[in-house]
């Protein structure tokens, strides 16, 4: 009788776990299976690929930096602020996270664009955001910011508060403590943040071809390019899809020992 | 990305502190969800004058559903003929999708529950798997026109304008019809534009108009006229100008789809589809 309960139990679950797993594991497969393999080479040598790929790695490379510069100074406020404001501008950062990108392309358009809240002061000087790389570059910032400040502010919360109370009697500016104590502590935490953030930016599709738009080289980023050639040629767009689920992987190879164990 | 932006283990805080970090999040969150619900209210039925119950005492006494795929180009046309259809059909219910004429095609070949499709030019018909083409009749034609802001920014007065590199362009993608078309046009008359964008349906084309990020996009004439006040057309000479006919092809031997497509190619649908700026077949 114990053994038929704690049976049924174990089914009860593991039905819905597997069908968790395949649901999520059978696309990949079966993106895998429809790719021609001995097509891919030359698919990946089509001549829109190459400067897509360029432009996907200088925008996402751009993103981490800006992520890095712009987004570990907000991490540290976040993480050592006791103010109730905190909470609300953490609560802010989520939203980006949560939104429909083309959602955060609409905005970015009511911000940037030529007649937007910024963008509007703009124009006279000839300055145009909307289509420009710089727009490629703004709408993968907007999605992949919140998870490197998420990120490292969780990891700079874990550090040792004793460790800032010290310095700070030792005479250390707050500059001077992060750069000789709090950051090479939070060293994986940063890097892990910055795999995130990259990733995300990587994929980035209806915030940049909403505001941004699709233009060879200029901003048709690798998933802009893989849904156009899905009209065209589906096997190119599978293979490049083949080759961002290869880098994803990779990605997710780095990230192992901070989220996977 | 699977791996949620989890926060590493903190130091031990007060619960009260947790809660009070915790409460705006839930708060925003709660915020969005209402106003992302609010943005996906439009539904093919809101707007459906006919009651698609089961009341089957009409004249036709047709029942079901007739699923329609059109180019982005008959959004407005389609929409009217939808509710015309539901008005003198009450047992039947038309579902509408559109899309860039491309996308359409690769859907139903792809196994997207489709009865009839509405193309864009009959070249994007070539990809269409043939075995499940029951019928193609040609409904409708359309040209190319040229549609800037109401402000007109870049001075455009003629095709020979977009010539000019000051002049901000934005094309339908080179695989939808409108991007192939303004090609052909583009080549007879000589011209190599400023392109800044090339969308992937020719809606998206002409919202970068409506939006003035673009000076100039070339679009049909029927978005020119269902877009009203919104932008303003600029003619481009037969020409250099490339005419598309639009074939509406069945994918279904159901007696409602056969319905809709004799109504859509009976003299009452042609002339509401050419009231939205089309040419006569």
């Amino acid at each position: 009788m114990r053994y038929a309960v704690r049976w049924r139990s174990r089914v009860a679950l593991g039905v819905p776990a597997a069908l968790a797993l395949l649901l999520l594991v059978v696309p990949l497969v079966a993106l895998l299976l429809r790719a021609d393999w001995a097509r891919i080479p030359a698919d990946l040598a089509t001549p829109t690929v190459l400067p897509a790929l360029r432009l996907s790695l200088t925008t996402t490379s751009v993103t981490a930096v800006l992520c890095l510069l712009l987004g570990t100074p907000l991490a540290w406020f976040l993480a050592r602020s006791e103010h109730r404001a905190t909470s609300w501008v953490r609560a802010l950062l989520t939203v980006p996270l949560v939104l429909p990108p083309v959602v955060g392309g609409v905005a970015l358009l009511m911000t940037w664009g030529r007649n937007g809240l910024i963008g509007q002061y703009l124009t006279p000087f000839g300055i145009q955001v909307p289509f420009t790389t710089v727009a490629v570059v703004l709408a993968e910032t907007f999605v992949a910011m919140p998870y490197y400040v998420l990120a490292v502010e969780g990891a700079m919360r874990g550090l040792d508060p004793r460790l800032e109370s010290v310095a700070r009697t030792l005479g250390a500016s707050d500059l001077r403590y992060l750069r000789t104590v709090g950051i090479p502590l939070v060293l994986p935490g940063i890097a892990s943040g910055l795999a995130l953030a990259w990733a995300r930016a990587l994929g980035e599709f209806g915030a940049t071809i909403t505001f941004a738009g699709n233009f060879p080289g200029r901003t048709q980023t690798l998933p802009l390019l893989v849904y156009v050639e899905l009209e065209r040629d589906p096997q190119v767009a599978i293979s490049i899809s083949i080759m961002l689920l290869a880098v994803s992987v990779l990605v997710l190879g780095v990230l192992r020992g901070r989220w996977l164990r | 990305m699977s791996a949620p932006p989890s926060r590493a283990p903190r130091a031990p805080r007060a619960p009260r502190d947790v809660r009070r970090t915790l409460a705006p999040t839930v708060a925003t969150l709660a915020a969005t969800a209402v106003l992302l619900a609010g943005c996906g209210s439009s539904t093919p039925a809101a707007d459906g004058t006919g009651q698609p119950g089961k009341s089957g005492a009409s004249a036709a006494s047709l029942q079901g559903t007739v699923t329609v795929l059109a180019a982005a180009s008959l959004t407005e046309s389609f929409d009217q003929l939808k509710k015309d259809f539901e008005a003198a059909h009450p047992g039947v219910t038309v579902e509408t999708s559109y899309g860039s004429s491309a996308t359409l095609v690769q859907q139903v070949n792809n196994g997207a529950p489709a009865s009839v499709v509405a193309l864009a030019g009959t070249a994007a018909a070539t990809p269409l798997d043939q075995s499940m083409v029951k019928d193609t009749k040609t409904f409708a034609t359309n040209v190319l026109e040229i549609a800037v802001p109401p402000s007109n920014p870049g001075a455009v007065a003629s095709i020979n304008d977009l010539a000019k590199p000051t002049v901000k362009v934005v094309l339908c993608a080179d695989t939808v019809p409108c991007g192939k078309a303004a090609q052909a046009t583009f080549a007879k008359a000589r011209i190599v534009p400023n392109v800044v964008s090339k969308e992937v349906d020719v809606k998206a084309t002409l919202s970068k108009v409506r939006l003035a990020e673009a000076d100039a996009a070339v679009v049909y004439h029927s978005d020119v006229v269902a877009a009203k006040d919104a932008v303003t057309g600029v003619e481009i000479p037969s020409q250099f100008n490339t005419t598309l006919s639009y074939p509406v092809i069945t994918l279904s031997d159901d007696a409602a789809t056969k319905a809709f497509v004799a109504y859509l190619l009976s003299a009452e649908g042609l002339s509401t589809v050419q009231s939205f700026g089309f040419g006569a077949p």
